[in-house]
């Protein structure tokens, strides 16, 4: 069966687009073909700096034939309903329909509708333009003499041809005849931009893809990865040293050229004064360029990867790299070694006259808000006074590296640098720690803080952060969340599980805002907004959010650790036999009880039932076993023992059961009636003590 | 010593200067002058900002002095200057091998593409004061970046219609580079050698040391703020006296005190007396000033309007 090649050639894409601008492509066209009715063996996209291709195999010569019968009005119906039928099926008349008889109806019209499938070449004739036309780049362009037009093509960069050709094997295959503002497809590529630019003419993926081989150009990003990769390691090991990899700059680095052709280059000894993380930021942010170690030092070595194999065997490319990265350093060496003429404590001042945002204050309120919050923290984690008194410390310094040459240079090196000049300063460890680690985890992935000075800087951090941007209701909205609120939220929830440490969030809400001098009353919504952060945490670990709902839906709950060990307990009780069928009674209880408060309104069965008038066997037992649950539950769960209270609930079943089984709810007795819906009511309310039960699916 | 080894680009920074300018010159480009006012980019130069806007074809291209009060480093700092040189190139429309002209004109400065690694890296471009933005990339070589390359499709608020292809070439970059010197103020300025050889720091060192001292220390602020204010009124004042209805006929003087105003708020910004929340409403103030200019160059000739 035939295959599509289609090819667009353009000036240089931005190397982050291209993988989503290949997987674009293969969607758009892949679904269009599927729309009309035609399947296909195999799709895979690809993109280089320069052109975006898709390979679709197996794809039928014309699409199927479609027939479809469409029923009419009966015989001798109404002359409107005649001409609506031959319209909507379009007949010029009633001779081109067939009639059918049904015992029910009798005779009635069926119009016949045949379809011929078209060609696949015309089909692909008429979906491409549009896709290249719409196609979805994160931002676009117009360019040349055409965009006098408002409505000329728009492209990443300049589009410049196209290939798109159809056949099957062994055969010539068809040009797809289309043009998008004047650019033809054609059967014509070009290999790479220096060394070998000629025209080549290509008939299917299959002679593509070699003759690109010829023409350096690696297709493939994966490929192209996998020969950096293997070519620096393969390098930097000749070389007696390992290669640092970084996964987000290989990404960069294989959109960045066709050809990749690895290179060492080297810069001075005396730049490893400089901490190696600035080093690696330098020579990554700016030059796209990869460290190495040796042992478990920086080396002073770097590994450039061109996009050309020059004549002269890259000797000049190393040299023109080793000049920028030199510079570079140099510039690095010198914010570094001004940043350390300056106490972190003589920065303070500068804090003062920058913004934080333009409603909650400037960094220098902000810093005076952390302090007090840590140093609070700290206490309340009981983590001794010297602790504290370090947390706040740290809080005092966290923000002083804002405000030095190299963080403004490198903002990505925040918090590090800070620990870099306080430990220069010989500040205690733990407070130089605490510097480097506030801002921490960054994300689902990052390290958690365990140190007890650094928990309570980060979570001061985080706290106001949040506080702060609720209390001037700056929430984030569906994908929107500027000041990334979702991540410090994690980040919380994450210090507080990960540290096993217990604290009250709304305490610490109110607290915060106090400081804050705003008094809209948003604990209680932060606190849902916990909740479902919460929910998205525990899903990643298999936990069941309707769970968490149930269990959130309890008065003042606050405390995260709490919180999980309780959705734990609930989970494993649930799990078990009696607790599935406990659930049960209590939804059927829970049903009734809906019903009947639509009847006689609601809390109409609030009052304690009344033991004279439990009839039957089943009722008194079931009441018994209520009042040991309902004291058992709350003094265990008091005692924070979860799994000791599922364990009493659990011991309702039987009696649930029992009840549910011998006894008639809703009695001809009215006071029968409503003694036993009050003991349901109870046995709802005991429930509720360890969660809201009605939260939970199943 | 020859004429063409004087005007060698890797041995002279005039030399550079002129091979660019032979180079576009050969493109059909008007040969200008840098523009008589402080500006911070050649995109400043009404032969780019104005004549990117409207239908006419257009090609030019010129040496741009260029003021950064910020970057002032007291003549200390090899690789920073307040004040520097762009070469610029401006086509309109934006020809159809545009990156191929760029290359041509690298090997005619004595860059070879087979031997050096040249690389297009996304760069979008984005003037907050001109209200402009274009598409395009740094481009590299051997690491550095040695020009800006960029489509513009917005300019003074409006769309460029057609698109203008605009290069930008740091010189003292690419001459330190081609001339393999590691501090600006050591480039060879004249070609010559020995007694009669003229460096850039011989030309420019005092005047980095003296605007320095002018940009951080002793403009006087006060007066700084008036002329701001004066040019702002100035140029609302003239494109209101200019304003005839279908046609505008005095946009330049009122472009004049855009540029102005552009350059006296880097002056206060220099001198630290602009915060963080009054910067942009001063962008925005500028920007103003610059859409209202192009808004009526687009009713001039040469906006496209005709005679």
């Amino acid at each position: 069966m035939p295959d599509l090649l289609l090819e667009l050639f353009s000036e240089e894409i931005p190397a982050r687009m291209q993988a989503q601008a290949a997987s674009d492509l293969e969607r758009l066209v892949t679904g269009a073909l599927i729309e009309r009715g035609l399947k296909f063996e195999g799709a895979v996209s690809h993109a280089t700096p320069r052109r975006l291709a898709l390979h679709i195999a197996g794809l039928p010569g014309r699409q199927p034939d479609v027939r479809e019968e469409k029923k009419g009005p009966r015989v001798g119906a109404p002359e409107a309903a005649v001409l609506g039928f031959l319209k909507s099926a379009g007949l010029a008349s009633l001779d081109q329909a067939k009639i059918e008889k049904d015992p029910k109806k009798g005779e009635f019209y069926v119009a016949v509708i045949e379809r011929e499938g078209k060609p696949t070449l015309d089909l692909l004739a008429h979906i491409l333009p549009t896709i290249i036309r719409t196609f979805p780049w994160p931002k676009s362009m117009r360019w040349g003499t055409a965009s006098v037009r408002p409505d000329s093509l728009r492209w990443v960069r300049p589009l410049h041809s196209i290939v798109a050709t159809f056949g099957p094997e062994n055969e010539e295959p068809d040009v797809v005849p289309f043009e998008v503002d004047g650019i033809a497809a054609g059967n014509i590529t070009y290999g790479h931009r220096f060394m070998a630019p000629a025209p080549i003419k290509v008939r299917r993926f299959d002679d593509y893809l070699p003759a690109l081989d010829r023409a350096k150009v690696v297709l493939t990003a994966a490929r192209r990865k996998d020969i950096i990769l293997h070519d620096a390691r393969a390098l930097a090991f000749a070389q007696g040293y390992e290669l640092i990899e970084d996964e987000a700059l290989l990404d960069e680095v294989a959109g960045l050229v066709e050809w990749p052709v690895v290179l060492m280059g080297s810069f001075d000894e005396s730049f490893l004064s400089i901490p190696p993380e600035v080093i690696r930021a330098t020579i990554r942010a700016n030059q796209k360029c990869f460290v190495l170690r040796t042992g478990d030092r920086l080396a002073n070595r770097f590994i450039v990867i061109s996009n050309i194999e020059a004549t002269d065997g890259g000797k000049e490319i190393v040299a023109g790299n080793k000049r920028v990265v030199a510079a570079r350093l140099a510039d690095a060496k010198f914010f570094w070694e001004t940043d350390l003429g300056t106490k972190l404590e003589d920065r303070l001042p500068k804090l003062e006259s920058i913004i934080f945002h333009q409603r909650l204050g400037t960094q220098g309120e902000r810093v005076r808000r952390l302090e007090t919050l840590a140093d609070e923290i700290a206490t309340r984690l009981d983590a001794g006074s010297a602790a504290a008194a370090h947390a706040a410390q740290a809080a005092h310094l966290c923000k002083a590296d804002l405000v030095s040459e190299m963080v403004g240079e490198f903002p990505e090196l925040q918090g590090l640098m800070g620990r870099y000049y306080a430990l220069a300063q010989h500040k205690h460890p733990s407070v130089a720690a605490a510097i480097g680690e506030h801002y921490k985890p960054q994300g689902p992935g990052d390290r958690v803080p365990t140190d007890p000075v650094s928990v309570a800087v980060a979570l001061a951090d985080k706290i106001d952060t949040l506080v702060g941007f609720w209390a001037i209701n700056e929430k984030p909205t569906g994908s929107k969340d500027p000041y990334a609120l979702r991540r410090a939220a994690l980040g919380v929830i994450r210090l507080v599980l990960e540290n096993g440490l217990r604290l009250s969030l709304l305490y610490m809400f109110r607290f915060a805002q106090s400081h804050l001098h705003m008094h809209a009353n948003i604990a209680n919504d932060l606190l849902s907004f916990f909740a479902d952060r919460l929910k998205v945490y525990l899903r990643d670990k298999g936990a069941r959010h309707d769970l968490i709902d149930a269990v959130f839906a309890l008065d003042g709950q606050d405390d995260l650790l709490m919180i999980v060990k309780r959705v734990e307990a609930l989970g494993k009780l649930l799990e078990t036999d009696d607790g599935g069928n406990l659930l049960a009674g209590y939804k059927r209880a829970a049903n009734i009880l809906r019903a009947e408060e639509k009847r006689d309104g609601a809390g109409a069965f609030e009052a304690k039932h009344t033991a004279g008038l439990l009839a039957q066997d089943e009722e008194r037992a079931l009441a018994r076993a209520i009042a040991r649950a309902a004291s058992e539950t709350r003094d265990r769960a008091g005692a924070e023992d979860f799994e000791g209270a599922m364990q009493a609930l659990a011991r309702l079943r039987a009696p649930v059961d029992a009840f549910f089984d011998k006894v008639t709810v809703n009695a001809e007795d009215a006071g029968l009636r409503l003694n036993r819906l009050r003991l349901l009511n109870e046995l709802r309310a005991a429930m509720h003590e360890v969660a809201d039960f009605s939260k939970v699916a199943g | 010593m020859t004429n063409s080894s004087l005007n060698d680009p890797r041995k002279s920074f005039q030399g550079l200067i002129l091979t660019l300018q032979h180079f576009w010159a050969a493109q059909g480009c008007v040969i200008l002058q840098p523009y008589d006012m402080e500006v911070g980019a050649g995109t400043f130069h009404p032969a780019t900002t104005l004549r990117s806007l409207g239908p006419k074809p257009w090609k030019a291209a010129y040496v741009q002095p260029s003021r950064r009060p910020k970057d002032g480093r007291y003549g200390e700092n090899p690789n920073r200057l307040q004040h520097y040189y762009q070469f610029q190139a401006i086509l309109k429309p934006s020809p159809p091998d545009l990156q191929g002209l760029y290359l041509q004109s690298l090997a005619a400065i004595g860059i070879d593409s087979a031997l050096h690694d040249i690389r297009f890296v996304e760069d979008d471009w984005e003037s907050p004061t001109l209200g402009a933005w274009g598409l395009g990339w740094e481009c590299w070589c051997d690491g550095m970046e040695v020009s800006q390359f960029t489509y513009f499709q917005q300019v003074a608020g409006f769309e460029c219609a057609p698109v203008s292809g605009e290069l930008t070439y740091g010189l003292e970059r690419l001459a330190m580079y081609l001339q393999g010197v590691e501090s600006i103020y050591d480039l060879n300025f004249n070609g010559r050698e020995g007694a009669e050889k003229v460096t850039y720091g011989d030309v420019f060192l005092q005047a980095e040391q003296e605007y320095s001292r002018h940009n951080f220390e002793f403009a006087d602020t006060d007066r700084l703020f008036r002329h701001f204010k004066d040019a702002e009124t100035e140029c609302r004042a003239l494109l209101a006296a200019g304003d005839k209805g279908e046609r505008h006929e005095m946009v330049l003087p009122a472009y004049d005190q855009c540029i102005k105003a552009s350059h006296t708020f880097n002056l206060l910004d220099a001198r630290g007396v602009i915060s963080v929340t009054e910067r942009q409403s001063y962008i925005l103030r500028v920007r103003e000033l610059a859409k209202a200019c192009g808004e009526a160059w687009l009713r001039t000739e040469a906006g496209g309007v005709s005679a």
